[in-house]
């Protein structure tokens, strides 16, 4: 079993390694369902494992967004002649002022989402069920917004992250570069979560989403590991979002930063779809959803938004606790439970 | 014998309705004490002001000295003064043994502790404890897939894996098959003499708190009607007349 598992890791890392050699002209495709890996992930951190669903995430995926980039070009030049003059054709990063920027940018990326994930978190992780939905939901709303009247980072038109800079190579090492490292964010979240959930923080944040009360009743300061959980969310969901912006090259409020009519509603979808409050299912999840959107939006343009909607009919009515879920029922010896009828049926006695 | 519990003229509104009225008692050290009294007469009420689900609304409730009717539950709970409830509240999607874990109280509860592994040697212990209530077979079943009667054993269970100090338990007995009902009076009077935990039972059962508890305390419409030893509660005709209505 165990040297089994070795080799399917082994073989998927072979894979994502060999990936844009072997489909090059997938590049950018197979970045994007990374990032969509990732999404789901640190969705499923809250709305799988501790029950809590949130429609906010996307904020700091947006904040994250806007953060790398406004480094990238602040740090160089003034990002407000950047932001309402095309600034990108007056400003050329060179190649060291590019990675310097880059890399400040995504520290940053990642540590504001997370700060901002502690402040709203101890604000709003008070409120269960339903009203932390609906409040969360807002959240990126108004972030949306708010940064649409924002002049410094061109409000509603948007801003352009800094353009590869010249001389190093082309578009191809460009792809290249931000696949490697959306393939390794996506593996270090993987691998840091499948880490923390099978520490003291994962019992308990399943223990929340099984009945809060009780936790607490038994001397468990939950409200400490809902932030923290958010702040693991926040942090690499703040550098998704820092390489997104990127890549994508144009960052827009409403459409990509703090898109919370397509992300914001992709990753709750990936993660049902995979099956939530599983390590797999999120990953799964996403491949399975990113395959299929990618497929209708190439072959049935148009048809898109009614495939999804059928898409989501049948995952609510034949798998409503997701492919993992569903297989986990199927084959519960598979997953580690093993349950003997004898046990299921014993009568407790005491004597 | 020292005081653990000390409640002192605490009253408890629900806009008007009077839940606890001018409730005072007290908990000698490694003592069994009952709590009675009809439907609706204010225990479970008199239960979460103690541990501090919601606020008193007039005096004052102290556990070893310390004054707890203003901290929050989990802090509560950490002074070493844990609740069982009513309906049970167990982990409905994790197994028995990952409840009982879940329930073992962290030696040093800060922020770099969040993310600790969890020692092995406390899955033997869960195992002896779901041993002692009779839950060893069922440890690997869900939770939520166990009978209501097998989810109050494992609610004492997780509660006696916390080791507190004082066990406030609401039912232990109700929903629970009669021919077990022996076994965990049996149980219960091993809590309070070889774990030295001291115990607040509400039970509706007579015969078990009777052959409980040391001392009984009675409400009915949430004030204090009676206090005292199992035979004179058994003999008052206050109590009995709450219970059944005068006659």
């Amino acid at each position: 079993m165990k040297g089994n598992k070795l080799i399917i890791y082994g073989l998927l890392l072979a894979f994502g390694l060999a990936a844009p050699f072997i489909f090059p002209a997938y590049k950018l495709q197979i970045s994007f369902m990374w990032i969509l890996v990732i999404l789901a992930l640190t969705w499923d951190v809250q709305g799988g494992q501790m029950g809590y669903n949130s429609f906010g995430n996307i904020l700091f995926f947006g904040i994250g967004m806007y953060i790398c980039a406004g480094i990238q070009i602040g740090m160089f030049f003034p990002l407000a002649e950047w932001t309402s003059s095309g600034g990108e054709k007056t400003f050329l990063h060179t190649p060291s002022q590019y990675f310097q920027g880059f890399f400040v940018g995504l520290v940053l990326a990642s540590i504001v989402p997370a700060i901002v994930a502690a402040l709203i978190g101890y604000g709003i992780l008070g409120l269960r069920g339903h009203y932390f939905a609906i409040c969360t939901l807002g959240l990126g709303i108004a972030a949306g917004e708010i940064a649409g009247g924002i002049e410094l980072i061109g409000a509603g038109q948007g801003m352009t992250a800094p353009p590869w800079p010249k001389g190093i190579g082309d578009t191809e090492l460009r792809s290249e570069f931000f696949y490697f490292l959306c393939f390794i964010l996506m593996v270090v979240t993987f691998i840091f979560l499948k880490w923390a959930y099978q520490t003291r923080f994962g019992l308990i944040l399943n223990a929340i989403r099984d009945n809060e009360d009780k936790a607490e009743a038994m001397g468990i300061y939950t409200m400490r590991y809902k932030i923290i959980g958010w702040i693991v969310s926040a942090f690499f969901l703040g550098i998704a979002g820092g390489l997104m912006g990127n890549m994508v090259g144009y960052i827009e409020p409403t459409e990509i930063a703090f898109a919370g009519a397509t992300y914001g509603v992709f990753m709750v979808l990936m993660a049902i779809l995979g099956g939530k409050g599983t390590l797999w299912g999120p990953v799964i999840g996403a491949v399975a959803f990113h395959i299929f959107k990618e497929g209708f939006w190439t072959f049935f343009l148009g048809w898109q938004y009614v495939a999804l909607g059928a898409l989501i009919v049948v995952i609510v009515v034949f798998f409503p606790e997701g492919i993992m879920g569903w297989l986990r029922e199927k084959y519960p010896e598979k997953f580690g439970e093993i349950v003997d009828e004898a046990d299921r049926k014993a009568q407790v006695e005491l004597k | 014998m020292s005081t653990i519990l000390e409640v002192n003229q605490v009253y408890k509104y629900f806009g008007g309705v009077k839940a606890n009225e001018d409730i005072s008692l007290t908990v000698e050290q490694g003592s069994i004490v009952g709590l009675i009294g009809p439907n609706g007469s204010g225990k479970t009420t008199l239960f979460n002001s103690i541990v501090g689900t919601h606020p008193i609304d007039k005096g004052n409730i102290k556990f070893n000295d310390i004054e707890v009717s203003q901290l929050p539950v989990p802090t509560v709970a950490k002074l070493g003064l844990l609740r069982t409830f009513q309906q049970t509240r167990i982990y409905g999607k994790l197994n028995c043994i990952q409840n009982m874990l879940i329930s073992s109280k962290s030696e040093k509860d800060t922020i770099f502790n969040i993310f600790s592994k969890i020692p092995e040697d406390l899955t033997t212990k869960a195992e002896n404890l779901l041993q002692f209530v009779g839950l060893h077979q069922k440890r690997k079943l869900r939770a939520g897939d166990l009978s209501f009667g097998q989810q109050k054993l494992l609610e004492l269970a997780m509660a006696l894996m916390n080791e507190p100090k004082m066990l406030l338990l609401d039912e232990p007995t109700a929903g629970i098959n009669p021919t077990l009902i022996n076994g965990i009076i049996d149980r219960l009077i091993k809590v309070n003499k070889e774990f030295g935990i001291t115990l607040l039972v509400i039970e509706h059962n007579m015969r078990v708190i009777m052959s409980l508890a040391q001392r009984i305390f009675c409400l009915a419409h949430g004030q204090m009607l009676a206090e005292g030893t199992p035979e004179q509660i058994k003999n008052d005709k206050r109590v009995i007349d709450a219970y059944l209505g005068v006659q």
